[in-house]
């Protein structure tokens, strides 16, 4: 049963975890809608309670990925530093700066708490994306999305440039090295804006030839603007079990939000 | 004689920008021949390939696959299912993640069961010596193994013409060697551009020669390494 619904260029080497990665054996799509009800719910939720329950059993979920504790932690990082930004100038407020001057400026703790949950609210829909959807490689997203209905041309816009986009960075690598083998410095002058400018232009230029080699390749292998799925993900008693479990979890996250 | 597969009458071709590049060109490939196209850089061997493909249409001219006459689009749905083109450059033609993805695309849209199509992937992969590659990430094979799964792409459909545009080109010399041997040993009909001698005298039965936007047989050697 197990990895019975996933493709192999997405599974990860396992991790010396002492709970086993059962994340990543469960169905992509049940991740995704289970990811959007808890960011939803979480969204919603203003309770102190609440936030810290969610952050919590999203720590303790992070145990059954293959990126544990640790690397999953990791990824909130950036979003922290966003929260800090946010926790330093929210608590401020200015009544009337006009007629007061600096001294109007006043520290509102209302604010401070306000803030302070926003920052729990990020940190907890973030965590829960990164335990739910860390494992899934972009190709594999794709297909899932793509089995929920998502639009087929987002879809293709994501795999297309998921497939693309290092043929791209090659061909920027290869123009810039041409640049700058006939002394080309970026400056701060009207010669390097117009360089830089040709340099996208270009690489707009080729992209577009590219993408009509692409479709022509494509025409001639029988495409007629459909595309056929060859993976099928499967619904197993597992992700039961799972959905279960979420049920439950988002019962008591509702109660507690409204007791 | 061999019944004649492709069959070009008279066929001009110009560019937006007014070039010639293909002018009152006839041509005529039967089954079992492997045609060698040459001639200088630009000088119109891919047009060539693109008309009989349609990709392009001709501004003057017929072409005629499989005995009937193609114009419209529609006609040529039926010869891109028959008629197998191999891009010069393999990252035109490989645009699926991976390489199951890939070889997978004509034979779905063949309109094949899933079940079937991965049995044919899996034979293709194998013939071509390339049985652990179905999973690999399509962008990050090196460029003679790229060539390698276009070509795969372009069997799986199981044509029974191949037009090659400058299939060694760019290769080093161990995946020139590998693909020469490959191509030499298919049975399909041929019509390929090359620049390579060596290609052309080990595989080709005739070769044509584009000089000046006119087609011209040449008495090279028709040796085939069959």
């Amino acid at each position: 049963m197990l990895g019975s619904s996933r493709r192999a260029p997405g599974q990860l080497p396992a991790s010396p975890t002492a709970f086993p990665p059962v994340m990543e054996s469960l169905d992509p799509r049940g991740r995704i809608i289970v990811t959007l009800l808890l960011s939803i719910t979480f969204a919603l939720s203003y309770g102190f309670l609440t936030l810290a329950v969610g952050l919590l059993a999203a720590i303790a979920a992070t145990l059954f990925t293959h990126a544990g504790i640790g690397k999953s932690l990791r990824r909130l990082v950036p979003v922290n530093l966003m929260v800090l930004a946010v926790i330093a100038l929210l608590p401020w407020t200015f009544d009337n700066v006009f007629d007061g001057g600096f001294d109007a400026v006043r520290f509102s703790p209302e604010r401070l708490w306000l803030a302070v949950t926003i920052g729990l609210k990020a940190n907890v829909m973030v965590l829960w994306t990164v335990v739910l959807l860390g494992g899934i490689d972009l190709i594999t997203l794709g297909h899932a999305l793509s089995h929920l209905r998502v639009p087929e041309k987002l879809i293709h816009l994501l795999l297309f440039s998921v497939r693309y986009q290092e043929t791209l960075q090659g061909e920027y690598r290869r123009l810039r090295r041409a640049m700058s083998t006939r002394g080309f410095r970026p400056r701060a002058d009207r010669h390097t804006y117009r360089t830089l400018g040709y340099l996208i232009g270009m690489m707009l230029v080729r992209s577009l030839d590219r993408a009509e080699r692409i479709v022509a390749a494509m025409k001639c292998r029988g495409f007629r603007g459909r595309f056929y799925l060859l993976d099928h993900f499967r619904f197993s008693r597992r992700d039961a079990c799972f959905a279960g479990w979420i049920a439950v979890f988002l019962s008591l996250v509702v109660w507690l939000e409204q007791t | 004689m061999m019944e004649t597969v492709v069959a070009l009458q008279g066929v001009s071709y110009a560019y937006a920008s007014q070039r010639v590049v293909l002018a009152d060109c006839s041509l005529q490939l039967r089954r079992g021949e492997r045609l060698a196209l040459t001639g200088s850089i630009g000088c119109g061997k891919t047009t060539l390939l693109e008309l009989i493909i349609g990709l392009l249409r001709p501004t003057q001219g017929t072409v005629e696959v499989f005995g009937s006459a193609r114009t419209a689009e529609s006609d040529f749905h039926e010869v891109r299912q028959r008629v197998g083109f191999l891009f010069q450059d393999s990252d035109d033609q490989l645009f699926c993640p991976t390489v199951l993805e890939d070889v997978a695309f004509g034979p779905l849209n063949q309109g094949k069961r899933p079940h079937d199509v991965r049995q044919i992937v899996a034979q293709t992969l194998q013939s071509l010596g390339l049985n652990d590659f179905a999973n690999r990430i399509t962008h990050q094979l090196s460029g003679g193994e790229k060539r390698l799964v276009a070509l795969a792409s372009v069997l799986a459909m199981q044509p029974e013409i191949l037009l090659l545009d400058e299939p060694t080109s760019g290769l080093d010399y161990e995946s020139l060697e590998r693909v020469t041997k490959i191509l030499a040993d298919l049975p399909q009909t041929m019509l390929f551009v090359s620049h390579d001698r060596s290609l052309t005298s080990r595989i080709a039965t005739r070769t044509v020669r584009l000089t000046h936007g006119r087609l011209e047989t040449t008495g090279e050697a028709t040796t085939s390494s069959k």
